[in-house]
């Protein structure tokens, strides 16, 4: 399903984050997601934004019921994550990422 | 000028008289008793323990609206896959996978898996939405179901969320003016696990699937109907492979059309019996005897009777199958299996126990609805078990039903005593419009038939106990013996007569007897008569020649005395 051509081999996680409208949730998920992605996984993400309001169709093909959702698509098993991302201990954990005792800016 | 009338036409075809407006199901029998279907525009709720037909409930409504009523669906369901869903109602007639290719159904499962969802913060169910509203603008939806929503809560932690959602979701459905079904799992002390008739509380419906001494029968009772008046009571219902059927319960009210034809029972005798020469159209009949009787093949000969004269019937058997039937009464000259063979007869046969009363009634309702017979004949309703009450019910709704349809129904009961206070016929009998009463008769060591009419509403009808046997060539009625010593039958009936014929010939040896004795006497008497007629002659001979002398004597004595004198007057 996934076009496997473009991705650099060093590509660990294949992210989706559906979101709906501009809301302050929806900015909100993707600010946290997109900070943990350049913190953690530099390089190694492929990340896609999806509004379902401009694109309903991948609600379905996504299977998502709330919204925001994080769908983890890489690395196995397929998880859905939901909520605007803000609880990064389990974000970190739901992206099979080791929480580290100190991070961010403390 | 055309447009004006086509507007107003179209308005009236709407029932927008200020009631509420109402979608049809389709399902016959619960429409009626939603008095015209659910309630157009919103949700409403059907709940019921596991197995009950929830989704088969929905998945008729959505099926018969689109095929039906022109009126395309969604079919959201959160628990079984689409495939699966398929694969479930074709067993039952319904194409799911045609009506998603034609455009007019879409079908969407939601997977709701706990261990593949991670919470992170604040969330809400706008995926749901945007997955609904993009499946009814696909399809141009007017119904949806949402099969089973409850399942959100296996997935979902945060229930404060889910409720909020809930609320939000019944309120859109409402906006879009959507007719929806909503599925519930039935939950402990309430309709719903999660009280989700908080939320959908235009229209409730509960199924219920309930085992009473090992026989299963789906119910139906309408809880709740915000704005409409509705069928209250529990309806059983069935779920075969033709869908769900239901018996609707209008025919509560004793008003229908009568007819004044005349059926034959196929039996001359009987029909000679009454006095009309059979029984009218749409009456019914209770056959009641003892283990064999011949209530079956009496029942063989009047749809015999019906057959012949170009009817259908319908056979319910529950005691032997339909072969055996034909087989039975081939011995008293009936040939059923050709009425069955030209379509004009149909039998169906099922273990008493196989299904609830209310199932065997469904079944029976839907299965005259279909064939559309004249004659009916249910072999036997002692079959039935069950308290005697829901019997009597069950039975009632059934000849109400036959009757309202303009159907002779004959009933066979089997009778265990032969004591006329048998609890199930004297209930019964009310119900009836005609009681044929077969009976065992034993005595001098053999066992006699008899039948009697206990009653036949709207006709005279013969007052007596008739013997009947069951010949080669079908039933037949004997001319009873009736004499000093009652009324006789069988060998009793033939030796009576024997006896009566002897006392007949002695009858007429004594009189002919009496008869010579007389005229002897009378012989011997005239002789007499005779004898002294000649004695009396004699007697009177001699007396006139006595009378003779004297006066030949007088004249002697008289001439002497002249001569005396003569001689004495000469001497002076």
């Amino acid at each position: 399903m996934m076009q496997a051509t473009e991705p650099p081999p060093e590509i660990t996680h294949r992210l989706r984050l559906i979101v709906a409208g501009s809301t302050l949730r929806s900015r909100r998920a993707i600010e946290n997601l997109k900070r943990v992605c350049s913190q953690r996984l530099a390089g190694q993400s492929d990340l896609e934004i999806i509004d379902i309001y401009q694109q309903p169709q991948f609600a379905r093909e996504y299977d998502v019921i709330a919204a925001p959702t994080l769908v983890k698509l890489l690395p196995l098993p397929v998880r859905r994550i939901v909520g605007d991302l803000s609880e990064e201990d389990r974000l970190l954990r739901a992206l099979d990422l080791a929480v580290l005792p100190s991070l961010g800016e403390a | 000028m055309p447009p004006q009338p086509a507007n107003t036409g179209s308005a009236t075809t709407q029932p927008a008289t200020t009631v509420l407006p109402k979608s049809a199901t389709g399902i016959s029998g619960f429409d009626e008793i939603l008095l015209g279907g659910l309630p157009t525009g919103r949700p409403s709720l059907i709940c019921g323990a596991a197995g009950c037909g929830k989704t088969l409930f929905a998945v008729t409504f959505l099926v018969n609206g689109a095929t039906l009523f022109g009126e395309p669906g969604v079919f959201m369901s959160f628990e079984e896959r689409a495939e699966d869903l398929a694969a479930n109602v074709a067993s039952l007639g319904c194409d799911l996978d045609g009506l998603v290719q034609a455009g007019k159904l879409a079908v969407d499962h939601v997977r709701v898996e706990r261990s593949e969802i991670e919470e992170t913060g604040q969330y809400d169910l706008e995926g749901l939405f945007v997955r609904l509203g993009y499946a009814v603008d696909s399809v141009g939806a007017k119904r949806i179901v949402l099969d089973t929503i409850e399942s959100l809560f296996s997935g979902f932690s945060d229930t404060a969320i889910l409720r909020a959602e809930l609320r939000r979701l019944f309120a859109w459905i409402k906006d879009r003016g959507l007719t929806a079904v909503i599925t519930g799992e039935r939950g402990d002390g309430q309709l719903t696990r999660h009280g989700l008739e908080e939320y959908i509380s235009d229209c409730v419906i509960l199924l219920d699937n309930r085992v009473i001494d090992q026989i299963t029968t789906r119910r139906l009772r309408v809880v709740k109907y915000r704005g409409s008046a509705h069928g209250t009571n529990e309806y059983p219902f069935l779920i075969d492979a033709s869908g769900i059927s239901m018996l609707p319960v209008t025919s509560s009210g004793i008003d229908r059309p009568v007819s004044n034809e005349v059926v034959s029972t196929g039996i001359a005798g009987l029909d000679a019996m009454l006095r009309n020469g059979g029984f009218y159209r749409g009456s019914s009949i209770l056959l009641s005897g003892v283990a064999g009787t011949g209530k079956t093949t009496i029942a063989s000969h009047f749809i015999d009777a019906a057959c012949r004269r170009g009817e259908r019937c319908m056979f319910f058997a529950f005691e032997e199958s339909a072969e055996e039937i034909c087989r039975n009464v081939r011995s008293v000259g009936l040939d059923l299996r050709r009425r069955v063979d030209a379509g004009l007869l149909r039998f169906e046969a099922a273990r008493p126990s196989l299904y609830g009363l209310e199932m065997h009634l469904a079944r029976m309702h839907r299965d005259v609805l279909e064939f559309r017979p004249s004659v009916v004949v249910i072999d036997p309703i002692s079959a039935f078990r069950g308290p005697i009450a829901e019997v009597h019910a069950t039975l009632l709704r059934m000849v109400d039903f036959l009757k309202s349809a303009g159907v002779t129904g004959m009933f066979t009961s089997l009778r265990i005593s032969s004591s006329l206070n048998d609890g199930t016929d004297q209930a019964l009998s009310s119900l009836m419009d005609s009681w044929i009463r077969l009976m065992d008769l034993e005595a001098n060591g053999e066992r006699n038939r008899v039948l009697y009419l206990i009653k036949s509403r709207g006709s005279s009808h013969s007052n007596q106990v008739r013997e009947y046997r069951m010949t080669d060539s079908g039933i037949e009625l004997i001319d009873p013996y009736v004499g000093p010593d009652g009324v006789l039958t069988g060998t009793a009936r033939l030796s009576q007569e024997a006896r009566e014929l002897a006392a007949a010939e002695r009858r007429r040896r004594d009189i002919g007897q009496r008869r010579r004795e007389s005229e002897r006497r009378r012989r011997a008497l005239e002789r007499q008569i005779n004898e002294l007629r000649a004695t009396l002659d004699a007697e009177q001979d001699e007396a006139h020649a006595l009378l003779l002398e004297d006066e030949a004597h007088d004249v002697v004595l008289s001439r002497d005395r002249v001569a005396i004198a003569e001689r004495r007057g000469g001497a002076e």
